[in-house]
């Protein structure tokens, strides 16, 4: 779980949590979960943007070409990144 | 997608290579280090070496966090777990790094309870479901992973949870750059800036290497062809004498880092006077600890660190890999008695590390026979 700490993944924010304002529902690779948002308050990302997470922080805004070709790239190292998204998948964050 | 394909485009690879090569001043030998291990990774991932010319060399650097902690912090960490009522959590990398009596597996088989979590955040969230067990973070990792610990501790001190603390191991970048720039034994030409750790810091903090060493530098991207690009940049700078701070990957990291996380870091954590580097020994001001303000959730400071030094194992060659001084099937134990199952140094534990990305991908080309009967 979770072997490639240095990896980012790429998500798209679907929601902001109305409650949570640093809280956000993003999807990766079909998989949603939270992730915290709050490193990026000096301006926030909207539903539809995508972001780089990393370890259950969205680190950056990227765009959606930089979206795509880090997912390629990451589906291209194979295990790595299936187990980064198994660990993004039980990871539990409120 | 066209994008991606671009970037995968061998025939544009073949391109840049033919440029970067026309850039060569005849007779002249350039290294060029890659800090970052994620480069390392798409460095033999994708054979990047065998476009390049003969003349030009990539060492791979310390920017791996898992492969620079000292045996004597696991050895630490694991004294934490094994007191009574504590719950040690960390990212799954730390599994497998050996302390000088095991890794976390073995000492969990001897009865501790060590986790593995994605993100700090889940440790906080065993905390609170928890409250007659004290947690543990073992935080590590440079400034890509540092704020996300300090906005937790953050947390964690808003909500007052008192069985939660963090035993920080978190390293600095700049310092390990500058004992390079200092070891005698390596002479560089220029650096591949790293990619995720400049979303955080930015590009400056890497103006003294241009300024006051004449070395230029080019924060990179992790596609080969954003490497490459960027090898190119560093050879173009070198032909124009000049030695600057580059931004290849501008579509990611701003020039000025991400403010908030600077903040998040500042108010949790402050620089240690020295900390010790698996291989490379005490470097000054290189790690982060705790502030007096959040000692109540250090664990340093919560529970009583034996804090011994350990040597690393003598067949180890770690620190020579680190300074990029040895490729990693120069080290003597290099896929025999040290493998990714059966890790004696921490290279060969973290895929980002040299010797692991070199092992997995096992790539031996021409050139790199050369260089192995060579050595
Ligand atoms: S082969 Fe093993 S011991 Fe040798 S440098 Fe690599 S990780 Fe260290």
């Amino acid at each position: 779980m979770g072997d490639r700490m240095c990896l980012g993944i790429p998500g798209e924010i679907i929601e902001i949590r109305q409650d949570r304002p640093d809280l956000a529902t993003v999807a990766v690779s079909g998989v949603k979960r939270a992730i915290n948002i709050g490193l990026l308050a000096d301006d926030p990302p909207l539903p539809g943007d995508w972001v780089l997470i990393h370890v259950g922080f969205a680190l950056s805004k990227i765009d959606e070409d930089e979206a795509a070709a880090a997912m390629e790239f990451l589906e291209d190292i194979g295990q790595s990144y299936v187990d980064e998204v198994a660990a993004l998948r039980e990871s539990d964050i409120d | 997608m066209r994008f991606v394909d671009e970037f995968r485009d061998a025939s544009t690879a073949r391109a840049l290579a033919a440029k970067i090569s026309k850039l060569c001043e005849p007779g002249r030998h350039y290294k060029f280090m890659e800090v970052c291990g994620g480069h390392t990774h798409t460095i033999y991932k994708h054979g990047l070496e065998d476009y390049l010319p003969d003349n030009i060399t990539l060492v791979h650097g310390p920017g791996c966090p898992v492969c620079v902690i000292p045996m004597g912090r696991v050895d630490d960490a694991i004294h934490i777990a094994r007191q009574p009522g504590v719950l040690m959590t960390s990212f799954g990398d730390m599994m497998r790094v050996p302390g000088s009596d095991g890794n976390f597996f073995d000492s969990n088989a001897a009865g501790t309870n060590i986790r593995m979590v994605y993100s700090p955040l889940d440790s906080l969230k065993i905390a609170r479901q928890h409250p007659d067990l004290h947690v543990v973070f073992m935080a590590i990792g440079f400034e890509t992973t540092a704020p996300s610990t300090a906005m937790t501790v953050l947390r964690a001190a808003e909500e007052g949870i008192d069985n939660f603390s963090v035993f920080c191991n978190h390293v600095t970048i700049i310092p390990a750059i500058k004992a390079i720039l200092d070891s005698p034994d390596l002479r560089l030409d220029g650096f591949l800036g790293p990619g995720h750790v400049s979303t955080v810091i930015g590009c400056r903090p890497y103006e003294f290497i241009a300024r006051d060493h004449g070395k230029p530098v080019v924060v990179a991207g992790f596609e080969p062809l954003d490497i490459l690009q960027s090898i190119y940049l560093l050879m173009r700078q070198l032909r124009q004498g000049r030695a600057e701070v580059e931004n290849q990957y501008a579509r990611v990291v701003p020039w000025d880092g991400n403010p908030v996380a600077l903040r998040a870091i500042n108010a949790v954590m402050e620089p240690r006077p020295y900390f010790e580097w698996r291989g490379l020994g005490f470097i000054s001001h290189s790690a982060m600890r705790m502030r007096d303000r959040y000692a109540g959730l250090d664990a340093e400071r919560r529970f009583d660190l034996p804090g011994v030094r350990v040597a690393d194992p003598k067949a180890c060659q770690c620190g020579e890999v680190l300074k990029g001084v040895l490729k990693p099937w120069e080290c003597k134990v290099f896929g025999t008695a040290c493998t990714p199952e059966t890790p004696i140094g921490t290279c060969m534990v973290s895929p980002e590390g040299a010797c692991a990305a070199y092992y997995n991908f096992g790539r031996f080309d021409r050139r790199r026979v050369r260089e192995v009967s060579r050595a």
